[in-house]
Parts: structure tokens; C-alpha cells; sequence
């Protein structure tokens, strides 16, 4: 009974469960959604831009973005947030002051950045050749033809993947603890991981996990959902429905 | 119109009327192109009159494609010119997109934009390139579909269509922007056999009314009945043109009457 009991302090410690539930509410989840947004925000930008520097016809921009891609896919995430968010405050480029938020989610995002640049060329690139010449058919110019076809088309056919890596920021804000937040700033990671240290006991990383959790799986259900709506159109109907084939025309 | 199947006529398909089109609605003159050291086109000069069909024939890797494509300069030549109503849409500095919006292009996989409802395939370029008003681009959108026999589908999604249903779709998102020309590339080839009757009415129906088409496609009864000239294109060089009469029961070149001896 007595090792029950252990595993139960260590992992599901009710009195310490409602001391820290509180604060990695109101605290951490509000930042860790807030870093999250923002991360991804700067990721998608970054992303999009990447791409189509990836796909450009000019060996002046595709290299730069290729090796941008390249080193920020192939660095530990680690070590790319302490070098950008750590980095740019010590090398004295201050772009948000004393706010550390700005330079995490900038490190998440530029890092984020280049796998959804990945992501957003395979897509931009498997759109179909031959709708983008029937949009420059009906008189669309370059960029249009890119804005209302290639970009919504290619866009859709990556939701899927976009979500694992909107996924995987979620869970990179729980890196920032490392650019040392003050009290208000910390996100569910930090709050948990001091709660714990405090007590001995492992029960606020289980909150903490069960929060990212309760975050992490609905959303893919929810980005799945919207893909079958934006797939099947806003009133779909069998497509079995009989429809007048061969009508005689006027 | 009926869509079922008539005996060729033996007459000549009706004169077009003279209108306001502009007497030659295409002009492709000494047209060349090259893949690479591949030539495809080795000087080819067409003309189809306003409001007349011609239809372009010819075995697989003529080049009747790319002549096609050379019209609207989806295929830019290497040399030679292409006018559209007088413009030459090949010369250096000229407003290809503009222009393009004069010349509807219908291709053989459809092609329509899977992220819209049908009625959006046919909206799309009236609101974003002619800046039609939402409600007026709606209502020719509506009546473009109903030319086309397709009324019912507007909310759907093209995959949700059969494939002559995606291509009368096509069609009307063409004929939607008012074209004086109507480019068809294989149009029933990618079509199951009971549906390309369906889709030839249509384009029958619109020749019918004098709308100026250029037309690649091995359907020799349509070619007959519909066309007012059809070109025999080969090896990237016109090797015949003629009205469909001649063309098909007096055709001059040996090479032609082995061909039409093949898939006749």
C-alpha cells in the first residue's frame, strides 16, 4: 500500500494539484497560447516567404532561403532558441527591449518557419500545372493566378501537416523557460516545472501535461474537421444525387 | 438543340454571318516552336474566320496541342506571330493578359478549380479580372450554366462532378467572359464514351450560334458536321486545309489518306 501511495504523491498529488491549478490556468496557459500564436504567426510569414524563395527561378534568392531552411531544419531547437533568443539581446540588437516573450516566439517561429516552408513548397508545388494555366487562360496575371489559385489549392492539401507543425510550436513554447521569464511571464512548462522542483512531487508536469494535451488533440480534430468542410464544400450532398446528364440544349 | 446522333450532312454547315467580328478572329503566321532540338511546329499559317470552326486534326505529337496552345501563349513560339482580332498577342510588350480574357480555352482534363463551388469556377475571373460586380457575375454565371445544360450543381464541388459535367463547367467559366474565340484542346478525350455526346452538343450548340472556334480533336463526325475548315496538321507542318468535304472524301495528300484510313 505504501508504494501506491508513493506513485500516487508523485504524480497525482490532489492538495498540490489544486495549489498550482490556479496559476498554470490563469499564468501559463494564457502565455503558453499567447507564445504560441505569436510563434506561429511569425512561422506561417516566414513560411510563405521561404517557400516562395524556395521555388524562385533566381539562384540569388533560392540559395539564401535553401540555406536558411537548411541550417535552421538541421539545428537541435534548443540551441537555435538560445542563439537567436538568447543571442540577440547579448549581441545588442534590442529589437524587443527587455521583452522576453518577443524574442522566444521569434526564436520558435524563424525555426518553425523553415519546416513550414518545406511544407508550403511540396504543397504550392503540387498544385496541379494545369488549373494555374487555365486561371492565366481567363486573363489572370502571375500574381493573381498564385493568390487565388496556387496559394488556397496548395494551402489546403497541407492543413494536415501545417497542424503537426502548429503542434509541434505549442509544444516548443515549453523551451522559452530557458531564456529565464519572470513570474508573470511563465508559460504551463515553467510554472509546472517550479511547482514540482518545490514540492518533490511530479503532479503539476502531469497538469501541465493533461493542459498541452487538452489543447494538442482538439485542435487536430478540429483543423481534420475544417479539412473535410473546405474538401466537401459548405453544403455537401452525395455526389451519387442523380443530376440531368444529357439534357437537350436551347 | 437535339444531342442525338444525325447522318452526316452532305451540305456545307451554314455561312457564318457577317457581324461584328473582325473578318479574321485568329491569324497564326510562320509559327515556330521548339522542345529543346524537338521541333514541333515548322512554320505553320492558319487562318479561321469570325465565327467559323476550324477544326485541327492530325496523329498524336503533330503539334496540334502546342499550335493550340501557341494562340493564347500558354506555348510561347520561337518565331513567327500570332493575332488574335487584328492584335498580335506574340508582339514584344503586348498585353497578354488582357487579351487572353478575349480568348476562352477549354482543355481535355477540364481543369477547374477544385477550391471553388461551380459557380465560383465560373464567377472567379468575371469579379477578379474584369471586375464584374458580384450580383451581375452571379447572374451570367447562372445563365452560362444553363447554356451548358447544367443547372442544380452550382454549389457543388467539381469532384463531386462527372467528368462531362466538370467539362461543360469549363466551358461556361470560358464562354463566361465573353471571348471572341473559343479554344477547345481535345475536349471529350479524357471524357467516359457516353459522356462526350454531351459535352460535343454543347460545343455543336455554341458553333451553331457563330461563335469562332479553334478545335483540336479526333472526333471525325464532329469535325465533318460542325467544322467549316479542318486543318491536317503533321510532323509540326499544315500539311492540308480544307472544308470538310473535300478534306474527308477528296483529301490531296497521300499522307493525309493514310491517316484518315486509319481512325475513319
Amino acid at each position: 500500500m505504501n508504494g501506491l501511495h508513493r506513485v500516487r504523491d508523485t504524480f497525482f498529488n490532489g492538495h498540490l494539484l489544486a495549489e498550482v491549478f490556479p496559476s498554470l490556468l490563469r499564468t501559463g496557459l494564457l502565455n503558453t497560447l499567447v507564445l504560441a500564436l505569436l510563434a506561429s504567426a511569425i512561422g506561417l510569414v516566414a513560411g510563405i516567404l521561404l517557400a516562395s524563395g524556395l521555388m524562385s527561378r533566381r539562384l540569388v534568392v533560392r540559395v539564401p532561403c535553401r540555406t536558411y531552411v537548411d541550417i535552421l531544419r538541421g539545428l537541435p531547437h534548443i540551441l537555435s532558441i538560445y542563439l537567436i533568443g538568447q543571442g540577440l539581446p547579448l549581441a545588442g540588437l534590442n529589437v524587443f527591449g527587455t521583452w522576453t516573450y518577443g524574442y522566444a516566439a521569434l526564436a520558435i517561429g524563424l525555426t518553425e518557419g523553415s519546416y513550414m516552408a518545406e511544407i508550403f513548397r511540396s504543397g504550392f508545388q503540387s498544385v496541379d500545372p494545369g488549373i494555374v494555366e487555365a486561371a492565366r487562360s481567363l486573363g489572370m496575371s502571375h500574381g493573381k493566378a498564385m493568390r487565388l489559385v496556387v496559394v488556397p489549392v496548395g494551402f489546403r492539401r497541407v492543413l494536415p501537416a501545417l497542424t503537426g507543425q502548429f503542434i509541434l510550436v505549442i509544444k516548443s513554447t515549453a523551451l522559452v523557460y530557458l531564456l529565464g521569464l519572470v513570474t508573470g511571464q511563465r508559460e504551463m512548462f515553467a510554472i509546472a516545472q517550479d511547482a514540482s522542483a518545490n514540492d518533490a512531487s511530479l503532479t503539476p508536469l502531469v497538469a501541465a501535461g493533461v493542459l498541452y494535451l487538452a489543447i494538442t488533440v482538439p485542435l487536430t480534430y478540429a483543423v481534420n474537421a475544417w479539412d473535410r468542410r473546405l474538401r466537401d464544400g459548405r453544403r455537401a450532398r452525395p455526389a451519387t444525387e442523380p443530376v440531368p446528364q444529357q439534357e437537350a440544349l436551347v | 438543340m437535339s444531342t442525338s446522333g444525325s447522318p452526316a450532312k452532305s451540305a456545307a454547315p451554314p455561312a457564318p454571318e457577317a457581324g461584328h467580328r473582325s473578318p479574321t478572329a485568329v491569324r497564326f503566321e510562320d509559327v515556330r516552336k521548339s522542345y529543346g532540338a524537338t521541333p514541333v511546329l515548322r512554320g505553320v499559317g492558319l487562318e479561321v474566320a469570325g465565327g467559323t470552326t476550324t477544326c485541327v486534326i492530325g496523329p498524336s505529337g503533330s503539334g496540334k496541342s502546342t499550335l493550340l496552345r501557341c494562340a493564347n501563349l500558354l506555348e510561347v513560339p520561337d518565331s513567327g506571330r500570332v493575332l488574335i482580332g487584328g492584335e498580335a498577342i506574340t508582339a514584344p510588350g503586348a498585353d497578354v493578359d488582357r487579351i487572353r480574357t478575349r480568348v476562352g480555352m477549354v482543355f481535355q482534363r477540364f481543369h477547374l478549380f477544385p477550391h471553388h463551388t461551380v459557380l465560383d469556377n465560373v464567377t472567379l475571373a468575371l469579379r477578379q479580372v474584369l471586375g464584374t460586380p458580384r450580383e451581375k457575375a452571379v447572374e451570367i454565371a447562372r445563365s452560362r450554366l444553363a447554356e451548358v445544360g447544367l443547372t442544380g450543381v452550382e454549389d457543388r464541388r467539381p469532384h463531386q462532378l462527372s467528368g462531362g459535367q466538370q467539362q461543360r463547367v469549363a466551358i461556361a467559366r470560358s464562354l463566361a467572359m465573353d471571348p471572341e474565340v473559343m479554344l477547345f484542346d481535345e475536349a471529350t478525350s479524357a471524357l467516359d464514351p457516353e459522356l462526350v455526346k454531351g459535352v460535343l452538343a454543347v460545343m455543336r450548340d455554341l458553333a451553331g450560334r457563330g461563335m469562332t472556334m479553334l478545335v483540336v480533336t479526333h472526333e471525325m463526325r464532329f469535325a465533318r458536321e460542325v467544322a467549316h475548315q479542318v486543318a491536317f496538321l503533321d510532323g509540326g507542318r499544315l500539311l492540308e486545309t480544307a472544308p470538310p468535304e473535300q478534306f474527308f472524301d477528296a483529301p490531296r495528300s497521300e499522307r493525309l489518306r493514310g491517316f484518315l484510313d486509319q481512325v475513319l
